[in-house]
């Protein structure tokens, strides 16, 4: 056991409420089994944890993350958060509902990260995929989603929020306080629709009215929504 | 042979995943196929009632995994449908007892006896899911023409793609044409446009399965009725046949044959 736990070095340490573990250098297959080494050695100490892994530039997919989480659920251990600077880990993570960072903590890949071509100041996501019940995306920036968001759904954005399909979950746009910012979808129906500090509820659409791309912003301290008309 | 696993899942509970599991595996026995079902559900199952083999449970899932018996001898034959067996759940453990590392191992140890190979999933989104999820080459997810239960479908889907196990097919189950047609309930175009997957069967709401469940005998087998037609359809389905929908709205009872004559004799 312990030749395969020197395979890759494993760090653990308590922050907050989880353990935080940081490996080494090594390939992902050893660094889980050194992982899980430690955890099954001192199962009594483990026992109930949540876990924190910082997997560093490995790129992970699905399935290692997923049955490394289903390893540790077997342990008695939950896998609660995996931090890592390349964006395939990331949001491999995000998908399995894992979190990708610690509260409070910036990740490294931003302190690193080169400007960029975008204005400054101001960063944005693109999804491309259609957003499910359950599904939450959090980003400072702006948000753009090619697809739907289904109820159930939610999108947190320090900037605007734009989708091309459907919106139908809860959006909040200029999270942080900024009221300049918009909300605009092909059709917007959202269960809540929050930009900065106002809350609003859209009224309810009659079956089988015809929906038009519509935009939201603040006017008059009110959220209010509008037809998007290109001809203006 | 190499088994292909069915997982029936849904994430809202009573929508009629056991129900679709046990007829969607007798109907692909019923084709001449080597069917296994599994159920899933430790500490709550139902598979075993609803195809009428409770009394002859000796062993079940948990055991098999414990090592306290082999595989086969927890296996239990159906003795009406050829080539068709069930591994019950064990009753008195919970889903704990099993985890999705123990079920991959099963379905290999399976694989080359059979040629499906169903998993009947139980409701939630937490460990006996990702049991039931992980071994599984085809997801079908059952909904009910009803918003909550779409929504969990919903759910379910995202966490079926998250898995990498997708994409995820679907069964809209309970669709009662009269309601639909009064515009009381969804529409199957209207669940398929929201969920965007694949629409692999329409199961018509019918009190038989109601009756058939409690008799422990899968409707499927009921050879005149609109619902067991609608379940082997879907067995051809997924067995890659073009089949195309039921019309739900023909009457087939006595008394819509009954009307059709008359209405035809008007006419």
């Amino acid at each position: 056991m312990s030749d395969i736990e020197q395979k890759v070095r494993v760090e653990i340490k308590g922050v907050q409420n989880a353990l935080l573990v940081t490996l080494g250098e090594g390939d992902w297959a050893d660094a889980e089994r050194s992982i899980l080494a430690r955890v099954e050695a001192q199962n009594s100490f483990f026992k109930g944890a949540r876990m924190a892994v910082d997997v560093g530039e490995r790129s992970l997919r699905a399935a290692e993350l997923g049955s490394f989480r289903d390893h540790l659920s077997d342990l008695d251990v939950t896998l609660w958060a995996v931090l890592s600077s390349t964006d395939v880990t990331e949001e491999t993570a995000r998908r399995l509902g894992l979190a990708t960072r610690l509260p409070g903590t910036a990740t490294r890949k931003q302190k690193i990260a080169p400007v960029s071509t975008e204005f400054s100041g101001e960063s944005g996501i693109l999804l491309r995929k259609t957003m499910r019940s359950g599904f939450k995306v959090t980003h400072p920036g702006h948000i753009t989603v090619i697809g739907d968001v289904n109820a159930g759904a939610e999108i947190i954005a320090g900037g605007d929020v734009v989708v091309w399909g459907r919106l139908r979950g809860m959006v909040h746009a200029g999270a942080d306080g900024n009221h300049q910012a918009m909300v605009c979808a092909l059709e917007l129906t959202p269960m809540q629709l929050r930009i900065a500090d106002k809350i609003a509820v859209p009224p309810r659409r009659k079956k089988g009215e015809v929906l038009q791309p519509e935009i939201a912003r603040i006017a008059n301290d009110q959220v209010v929504a509008e037809p998007w008309n290109f001809k203006e | 042979m190499t088994a292909k696993v069915i997982t029936i899942t849904s994430g809202k509970g009573g929508v009629g995943k056991t129900t679709n599991a046990a007829n969607i595996a007798a109907a692909l026995a019923l084709t001449g196929d080597k069917v296994v079902c599994i159920d899933g559900d430790i500490g709550l199952r139902n598979l075993d009632v609803v195809l009428g083999l409770e009394n002859r449970i000796v062993y079940d899932l948990v055991d098999v995994v414990e090592g306290r018996c082999r595989l086969a001898q927890a296996m239990i034959k159906d003795k009406r449908i050829p080539d068709f067996f069930l591994i019950p759940a064990a009753q008195t453990r919970d889903k704990s007892a099993v985890s999705p590392s123990d079920m991959v191992n099963l379905c290999d140890q399976l694989r080359p006896d059979f040629d499906w190979i169903v998993i009947d999933c139980p409701a939630g989104i937490e460990r006996g899911f990702r049991n039931a999820l992980a071994p599984a080459d085809l997801v079908l997810v059952i909904t009910n023409p009803e918003i909550s239960a779409v929504r969990d479908a919903d759910r379910i889907i995202g966490l079926v793609e998250a898995e990498e196990k997708g994409p995820a097919k679907l069964i809209l189950n309970r669709v009662s044409i009269d309601m639909v047609k009064r515009g009381d309930m969804l529409a199957a175009d209207d669940v398929v446009d929201l969920l965007a997957i694949e629409l692999i069967g329409i199961v018509p709401e019918d009190p038989n399965v109601l009756v058939s469940s409690n008799q422990g005998v899968p409707v499927v087998l009921n050879e005149k009725t609109k619902v067991g037609k609608a379940f082997r359809n879907i067995a051809l389905r997924i067995k890659g046949e073009q089949v195309p929908f039921l019309d739900l709205d023909e009457k087939d009872n006595f008394f819509g044959r009954l009307g059709k004559v008359f209405r035809g004799a008007n006419h």
